[in-house]
């Protein structure tokens, strides 16, 4: 497969992320694509096409309401927590097709708070499976943390690590959930929700929208001086074998999850590795999540993040800046738009204006990698 | 009091030794649990009904320490709520399956344990009929008092 550096990312846009009372998805949704056009420079009337992803908002295209009603092709996404990878790898499709040259994607969602929940029977698992307790994301994540600390030796304290610089990274974020430094102490002394998953440990469900405003990428130069490419994007779902939530059962037969088939199809596109990564976002649901999600990209070996985390390798300033603006868990889950706000931050990152968290030494290359319920992964590679 | 399983089809022994009731593709072997009238291996239909073994070992764990979200949890909730352990047991030749585990203690659950099927209460119906479920206990007398 070739590279794909023929689409070009060359506006941003993001409504914050948290509580608002009072203002609807769709209003978020509305806020965001205003602040990417602002950024690209063009008015929705240039847009010629538009994806849109949300879990609460069943028709997010009715933004148009808000924008101005022009006929475009408006389709909208559903994929779980990588519904944002999936518009993003459609908008950007699209233009290799040769259907557009210009358009946008944006997610939304306005979560009611407490853990997701649904109805079994929609995810292929029986009704007893909910009844008895067991359909439970959360779950999922204290049993795939607690294995992974057992076969390759990651400590309590390592979690706790994780947890706290994501929300000192928060805390320099004026878009983030949470702005509150917490410590490792209170992280771990928190109520234990899924064993060794403390409260603290977990992002939490909450609003927000994102936008990002693609083009052909020659096109690129007319709207800005710093486009960002789009290298890659890729969405896989599990093979049998994978360790997935929302399992009755699992087969005796072990293989990896989709996030390591998303990241090494990105990669193979891309045609760059781990190595020429300088900012990171990785799908941190919990902070046992962002220890083993390291790993399924290829940016460590399974137990090397003990150590990268003792050394503060993962740090804005580190060898590896992950979740520099909070991640997850200072920014919530609003699932339509959270892959769209890690692309917003790396755009960010690589154009050299992220503030108080920018990663020093210009970065040239940025990534970015969601999974959730039921196996459904997708990564992004982008570069200056 | 009755007591009555939770589902149909899913485990035997209200009397007797349990057995959970799994299914065995014809064509290429792979056995689930609950039952399922397809491979999601081969994509046979030739599936068959298999007893799963009683035993096995711990394969992962956690513990709900929450309240589940209900519905679909039926279950007993606030006050009354007890946390339980959660957890993979590995049937040797078989399958891995998920569980409600005896024991809610971090201490008392390793990876690699020997644990066996039993059925526990679960709740009381509004007939008053006790509801019971499948879990795996630790074997060797490890204490179950969570």
């Amino acid at each position: 497969m070739t590279s794909q550096t023929d689409v070009a990312i060359v506006g941003v846009g993001l409504h914050p992320f948290g509580r608002f009372p009072g203002v609807s998805g769709i209003d978020m949704g509305a806020i965001a694509i205003r602040r990417a056009l602002a950024d690209a420079g063009v008015a929705w009337r240039d847009i010629q096409f538009a994806f849109g992803g949300s879990y609460e908002v069943d028709n997010p295209d009715a933004v148009v309401a808000l924008l101005g009603l022009t006929g475009i092709p408006f389709t909208d996404v559903y994929n779980g927590c990588a519904t944002a990878a999936s518009a993003l790898t459609l908008a950007a499709n699209t233009i290799r097709l040769g259907d557009h040259d210009l358009g946008i994607a944006v997610g939304m969602d306005k979560h009611i708070p407490g853990a997701f929940s649904a109805d079994p029977r929609l995810y292929a698992c029986p009704s007893w499976y909910g009844e008895v307790g067991q359909f439970v994301t959360t779950k999922f994540f204290g049993m795939k943390i607690n294995k992974y600390m057992h076969d390759y030796g990651i400590s309590h304290a390592t979690l706790a690590k994780v947890a706290a610089k994501n929300y000192r990274n928060g805390v320099l974020n004026p878009n983030a959930f949470r702005r509150k430094p917490l410590s490792e102490e209170e992280i771990l002394g928190s109520p234990m929700l899924n064993y060794p998953l403390t409260q603290y440990m977990f992002c939490s469900p909450d609003e927000g929208a994102a936008a990002v405003v693609l083009c052909r990428a020659e096109h690129a130069h007319r709207y800005t001086d710093s486009p960002i490419y789009l290298r890659a994007t890729t969405v896989r779902t599990r093979r049998l074998g994978a360790f997935e939530v929302h399992s009755p059962w699992l087969p005796l037969e072990e293989t990896v999850g989709p996030t390591v088939d998303a990241s090494r199809a990105a990669f193979e596109t891309a045609g760059i590795g781990p190595e020429d990564v300088d900012v990171i976002q990785l799908q941190d649901t919990d902070a046992g999540a962002e220890v083993i999600h390291l790993a399924e990209n290829g940016f460590c070996a399974d137990g090397d993040q003990e150590a990268l985390v003792a050394d503060g390798a993962l740090e804005i300033g580190g060898s590896l800046p992950v979740n520099t603006d909070g991640g997850l868990i200072a920014n919530g889950e609003p699932i339509g738009a959270s892959g769209l706000r890690q692309v917003h931050e790396v755009v960010l990152q690589l154009r050299g204006r992220a503030g108080e968290r920018q990663v020093p030494g210009a970065p040239k290359v940025g990534y970015t990698q969601l999974y959730g319920a039921p196996g459904t992964a997708g990564v992004s590679i982008l570069s200056v | 009091m009755t007591r009555v399983p939770v589902a149909e089809g899913i485990f035997t022994g209200l009397a007797d030794d349990p057995e959970l009731i799994g299914s065995r593709c014809t064509d290429c072997g792979i056995v689930t649990f609950p039952a399922q009238d397809s491979c999601p291996r081969c994509a046979s239909t030739a599936m068959a009904e298999h007893r799963l073994a009683r035993r096995g070992r711990l394969w992962a764990w956690t513990v709900q320490d929450f309240p589940p979200p209900s519905p679909p949890y039926t279950g007993p909730s606030g006050r009354d709520f007890v946390p339980f352990g959660v957890g993979y047991v590995e049937l040797a030749d078989e399958v891995k399956v998920e569980s409600r585990l005896t024991v809610a203690d971090p201490d008392a659950l390793h990876i690699g344990m020997e644990m066996e099927l039993v059925l526990v209460p679960f709740r009381t119906n509004d007939d008053g009929d006790e509801v019971v479920t499948f879990a795996f206990r630790p074997v060797n007398g490890e204490d179950d008092t969570a």
